[in-house]
C-alpha cells in the first residue's frame, strides 16, 4: 500500500511501488487533469508539483513519493479562487486543443513561485520542457508575464498559491 | 439585405440539419416535483429551454482551431445573446450534421467557418424571430417594437422585458418564418470574443478521449507488427497473462491486444507478449531507396498531365535561360500530444464509443460495417481532442477498441503509447518535386513545368470516405461507387497536386504532371495536405527564378501576381510589416513565401540568422486574407500556431523507414519546436467582406519555403530537401 498526499488529502493506494505517479493519478485516483503524452519525460504534459517543484509524473515511481506533498492541476484552484496563471491563460485565450495546458500551467506556476517576475530567459529555461503541438508558445509566454503582473497587482503570494510554505514559515 | 424564403430555409435546413423541427417537450402536466424545462429546438443546431439554457450543437469537432467559439458567435449575432452564455454540445453521429461541403460529417479542409456561416446564422435568426413573435403576442404589442438582446426580448416603447426562457413554449408552437440575415453592423461577428473553451482547458476538467471514464472499462494496449501491413503468425501470451492486473490477451486485426485493469498494467504485460510476425510486403521498405526511386521518376517519369497552358515543352526548348531544381519532402507524422485512443462498449445489441475523432460520420459507418449492424445501434460520443491535424480523420484506432471490446465482452479503452503513435499512424506522404522554368531575355518567367512524384492519399482512404458519404445507400451501390470512384479519384488525386496545379503566377506556358508512385505505406491527411509539400517547391523555385533574373524576390512575385489581387495584397502586407527592403541588424536575413490554399491567402516573411550550420529563426511575419473574419483573435492564434507547426516540420521532422520499420519513436528523435526555439510571430489580417474561408491550415505551407529562402539570403545555399539542414548541404 502506498500513502500519498494529493492536493492536501492523504490517500492510500494498492498499487505496485514502481507504478508511475501519472497512472496512479489517472487510473486509480481517477484524476485525469494530468495527461499522458510520451511516457519518457520529453513532453511535460504530465507535470505535477512535488513539494512545489515541477515534476514529470510519468517517470516518478509512486514508491518514492510516500509522504511527499503532491499538487495536481485539480489542486491549483484553491477555495474557488483560480491561480493567476489560470486567469491569465483564460484572459489571453491561450489554449487551442488544450491537452498540454495542464502541464504548461503546472510548470509556469512553479516558475512563478520561485521567480515572481521572470525574464524571457527564465521562461525559456523552465518552459522548454513543455511541448505544445498547437504552437501556443507566444501566448504562454505572454500569459506568464500577465500572471506575474496580476499577482503583483493583487499581492498574491505565489508560493502559497501552489501550496508551498512561504518565507515566514518553518520548512 | 438577404431575405431567405421559408422554402429556401427549409431546403437549406434539410441539406445541413434535416427538417426544421419545432420540437417541444412539455413537462408532464400537474407534476408536483420540479418539472423538466420545456425545450425549444427550431433546428438541429440550437436548443433553448424555459430555464434559459441556450445550447448550440457543433457540426464540426473542436480540436483547438476555435470553432466552438466562432460558431457560437454566428448564432449569437442573430439570436441576440452574449456567446459566453451559450453552452456547446458536440454533435452525435447524425447525417443532420454533415458538412455540406463534403456531404459527410467530418472536420477538415479548413471548411467549418465557410460551411457554418449561413446555417448557424439562420439558426439564430429563426429562433430570434420566433421568440420575438411569441413575446409580442404574449404582451399584445407589435413585433416590430421588440428587439432581442442579451438573452431577453425587450419591448422598446415600454421597456418591458422577458428572458428567452419565458417565451420558449409559445415560440415552439409557431410556424417557421422567413428570416433576413445581417450583412453589416455586426456586433459579435468580427469581434475577438475570448475562447469559450479556455476555462475547462486550464483546470484539467475538459474530458479528452483518453480521459473518458466508462464504468467497468478495462484498459488495453495493442502489440503491432513493426512493419506496416504485417500480420500475426502466432503468439504466446502465457507470460503476459501471468502478470498482475492482466485479464485477457486477444488477437485483433491489427495485432495482439493485452487487456488489463490499467494502462500501466497492460503496458507492462505487453512487453512480455511474444509474437511471430509475417512481416508482409513492406518488410524491406526503405525511405532511402524510395528517395532514389522518386528522383528517377522526377527526371524520367511521364505521369498524368493535370494542368496545361500554352506549350511548355516548346517554351523550355526555346528559352534564353532554363532553370531546374528538385525538392524533396519526407513522410511526416502528425504527432498530436494526445496519443490515439478510443473507448468502446460492444454488447449483443449495440456499440457505444467515446472517441476524439475528426469524423463521427466516417467512424459510425466503419463501425456499422465492422459489426454488421444497423446505424441506430452505433452511438458515437465525441470528446475534446488533444490535437487533430488530420490524424483523427483515419479511424483505425477506434476500430481497434471495437474489436477488443467485442472480443472480451466488456467496455475497453485502447490507448496508444507515443511510440505506437509515431510508428503505426498513417503519414503525410513523401513527395519529390521537379520544377523547370524558363526566363526570357528580359528576365521574365515564361515557362513553368512542375512534376509531382508522390502516392495517392485518396487511394488509401477513399474507400472508407466514399462508403461514409453514401452511408444510407444500399450496399451494392456503395460497392459500385467505391470501385468506380476511388480509382478515378486516385489517378488524378487532387490532394497530391494541390498547390502545384493551381499555380497562381501568371506564367504563359505552364504544365503540371502527377507521377503517381504507390508505396503501400499508410498515408492520410496532414495539416494542409498536398500544400504542405507543394508550396515548398513552388515558393522556393520562384525564389530561385527571381535570383536568376537578378530581381528582388518580393518584386518578382508581385509582377507575376499582377492579376491575383488577394494573393498579391497579402504578399505586400507581409513584406511591409516585416520591413522588407529596409536595413536589418547585422547577420539577419529575410525570406518570403506566399500561397493560396483552402480558398485563403497567406504570406510569410521569415527573419533568420545562420551560425555555422545552425539555422535560427528570430521572427515570422504572417499576413492572411480569409475573407470576412468571425473572430480575429482566433485567426491570429491559428496563424501563430501554424507558424510553429510549420517550423517544426521545416527544421526537424522526418519519418524514415529501414527494413520496413519506422526509425523514429518519441520526441527525442521526432522533435517538436520548444519554447526557447519559438520565434516572435506577428500575425496580420487583411480584413475584407468576401465570404468567410478557413484558416486552420493555410498558415502552414508558407513557413518552410520562407525559411529556406531566408537561409539562401544568408548563405547563398539553396536547401531543397526537408527538413532543412545546412549540415547535409555542406
Amino acid at each position: 500500500m502506498v500513502k500519498l498526499v494529493i492536493n492536501g488529502v492523504e490517500r492510500e493506494f494498492d498499487v505496485p511501488e514502481d507504478m508511475p505517479l501519472l497512472w496512479v493519478l489517472r487510473e486509480v485516483a481517477g484524476m485525469t487533469g494530468t495527461k499522458f503524452g510520451c511516457g519518457a519525460a520529453l513532453c511535460g504534459v504530465c507535470t505535477v508539483h512535488v513539494n512545489g517543484i515541477a515534476t514529470r509524473s510519468c517517470v516518478m515511481p509512486v514508491g518514492t513519493l510516500a509522504g511527499q506533498r503532491i499538487t495536481t492541476i485539480e489542486g491549483l484552484t484553491q477555495g474557488g479562487v483560480r491561480h493567476p496563471c489560470q486567469r491569465a491563460w483564460t484572459e489571453l485565450s491561450v489554449p487551442q486543443c488544450g491537452y498540454c495546458q495542464s502541464g504548461q500551467i503546472m510548470s509556469a506556476s512553479a516558475l512563478l513561485a520561485a521567480q515572481p517576475e521572470p525574464t524571457d530567459e527564465d521562461i525559456d529555461a523552465v518552459m522548454a520542457g513543455n511541448l505544445c503541438r498547437c504552437g501556443t508558445y507566444p501566448r504562454i509566454r505572454a500569459a506568464i508575464h500577465r500572471a506575474a503582473e496580476l499577482a503583483k497587482q493583487e499581492r498574491v503570494d505565489l508560493k502559497a498559491a501552489i501550496g508551498v510554505a512561504g518565507t515566514k514559515e518553518e520548512h | 439585405m438577404t431575405t431567405l424564403s421559408r422554402r429556401a430555409l427549409l431546403k437549406a435546413g434539410l441539406a445541413v440539419g434535416g427538417g426544421l423541427l419545432v420540437e417541444v417537450s412539455l413537462p408532464q402536466a400537474q407534476a408536483a416535483a420540479a418539472a423538466a424545462p420545456a425545450t425549444f429546438q427550431p433546428n438541429a443546431f440550437l436548443r433553448i429551454t424555459s430555464d434559459d439554457v441556450v445550447t448550440f450543437v457543433l457540426l464540426s469537432v473542436e480540436m483547438g482551431q476555435g470553432v466552438s467559439t466562432s460558431n457560437a458567435q454566428l448564432i449569437a449575432e442573430e439570436l441576440g445573446i452574449d456567446p459566453a452564455k451559450m453552452v456547446v454540445e458536440f454533435a452525435p453521429a447524425d447525417r443532420r450534421y454533415a458538412n455540406p461541403i463534403f456531404d459527410l460529417q467530418a472536420t477538415g479542409g479548413s471548411t467549418t467557418t465557410a460551411a457554418s456561416w449561413e446555417p448557424y446564422r439562420m439558426a439564430g435568426a429563426t429562433a430570434r424571430e420566433m421568440l420575438l413573435e411569441a413575446a409580442a403576442r404574449s404582451w399584445g404589442v407589435a413585433k416590430s417594437e421588440c428587439v432581442a438582446q442579451d438573452g431577453a426580448i425587450l419591448h422598446k416603447p415600454t421597456n418591458r422585458s422577458g428572458r428567452f426562457g419565458q417565451f420558449v413554449e409559445a415560440a415552439a408552437r409557431l410556424r417557421v418564418p422567413d428570416v433576413t440575415l445581417k450583412t453589416r453592423d455586426f456586433s459579435v461577428v468580427g469581434k475577438p470574443v475570448p475562447r469559450l473553451d479556455a476555462a475547462v482547458k486550464v483546470d484539467g476538467s475538459a474530458v479528452f478521449g483518453i480521459d473518458v471514464k466508462v464504468p467497468e472499462a478495462r484498459s488495453a494496449v495493442v502489440v503491432r507488427c513493426p512493419v506496416p501491413g504485417g500480420q500475426v503468425k502466432s503468439f504466446d501470451a502465457a507470460a503476459a497473462k501471468a502478470m498482475s492486473g492482466v485479464e485477457d490477451v486477444v488477437r485483433i486485426s491489427t495485432g495482439v491486444a493485452v487487456v488489463a485493469k490499467t494502462y500501466w498494467h497492460a503496458r507492462q504485460a505487453a512487453a512480455r507478449v511474444k509474437v511471430e510476425w509475417d512481416e508482409g510486403p513492406l518488410a524491406s521498405f526503405s525511405t532511402a531507396a524510395l528517395l532514389e526511386t522518386h528522383r528517377k521518376l522526377a527526371r524520367e517519369g511521364e505521369g498524368k498531365r493535370v494542368r496545361s497552358k500554352g506549350d511548355v515543352e516548346a517554351a523550355l526548348s526555346q528559352a534564353a535561360r532554363v532553370l531546374e531544381a528538385e525538392y524533396t519532402a519526407p513522410f511526416l507524422a502528425h504527432a498530436p500530444l494526445e496519443p490515439q485512443n478510443a473507448t468502446a462498449h460492444v454488447t449483443s445489441s449495440k456499440c457505444e464509443l467515446w472517441v476524439p475523432t475528426q469524423s463521427p460520420g466516417m467512424l459510425h459507418e466503419q463501425v456499422k460495417r465492422l459489426l454488421g449492424c444497423d446505424g441506430e445501434d452505433v452511438i458515437v460520443h465525441q470528446t475534446w481532442i488533444g490535437g487533430g491535424f488530420g490524424r483523427r480523420l483515419t479511424q483505425e484506432y477506434a476500430l481497434e477498441a471495437v474489436e477488443v471490446s467485442r472480443a472480451v465482452g466488456k467496455p475497453v479503452k485502447v490507448v496508444w503509447s507515443r511510440e505506437d503513435d509515431m510508428r503505426h499512424s498513417p503519414y503525410r506522404p513523401a513527395a519529390t518535386h521537379r520544377v523547370q522554368g524558363a526566363l526570357d531575355a528580359q528576365g521574365r518567367l515564361v515557362a513553368w513545368k512542375h512534376k509531382v512524384v508522390t502516392q495517392s492519399i485518396l487511394a488509401a482512404i477513399g474507400k472508407d470516405w466514399v462508403h461514409a458519404t453514401l452511408a444510407s445507400a444500399p450496399g451494392f451501390m456503395k460497392r459500385m461507387a467505391t470501385s468506380l470512384a476511388v480509382p478515378m479519384l486516385s489517378a488524378e488525386d487532387e490532394t497530391a497536386v494541390e498547390g502545384a496545379k493551381e499555380l497562381a503566377y501568371g506564367v504563359p506556358h505552364l504544365a503540371v504532371d502527377f507521377v503517381r508512385h504507390e508505396t503501400g505505406i499508410p498515408v492520410g491527411f496532414y495539416r494542409s495536405v498536398g500544400h504542405s509539400h507543394s508550396a515548398f517547391a513552388t515558393e522556393c523555385f520562384v525564389d530561385e527564378a527571381a535570383h536568376a533574373a537578378g530581381q528582388d524576390p518580393v518584386a518578382f512575385r508581385r509582377e507575376l501576381l499582377k492579376f491575383e489581387h488577394r494573393l498579391r495584397w497579402v504578399l505586400e502586407l507581409a513584406a511591409e510589416k516585416a520591413g522588407w527592403g529596409t536595413p536589418l541588424p547585422a547577420g539577419r536575413f529575410l525570406g518570403v513565401a506566399v500561397h493560396k490554399s483552402f480558398k485563403s491567402y497567406v504570406a510569410a516573411v521569415a527573419e533568420v540568422s545562420v551560425e555555422g550550420t545552425a539555422i535560427r529563426v528570430h521572427r515570422i511575419v504572417m499576413a492572411a486574407d480569409c475573407g470576412r473574419v468571425v473572430n480575429p483573435d482566433i485567426v491570429e492564434a491559428q496563424l501563430e500556431g501554424a507558424a510553429v507547426f510549420g517550423l517544426s516540420a521545416a527544421l526537424k521532422h522526418r519519418i524514415s523507414f529501414e527494413n520496413g520499420r519506422v526509425q523514429e519513436r518519441n520526441f527525442h528523435d521526432y522533435e517538436l519546436l520548444r519554447m526557447h526555439e519559438a520565434p516572435k510571430i506577428e500575425a496580420h489580417i487583411r480584413h475584407n467582406e468576401a465570404a468567410p474561408t478557413g484558416i486552420g491550415e493555410p498558415g502552414v505551407p508558407v513557413i518552410a519555403p520562407a525559411v529556406a529562402n531566408a537561409v539562401f539570403a544568408a548563405t547563398g545555399k539553396r536547401l531543397r530537401d526537408l527538413p532543412l539542414s545546412l549540415e547535409a548541404a555542406s
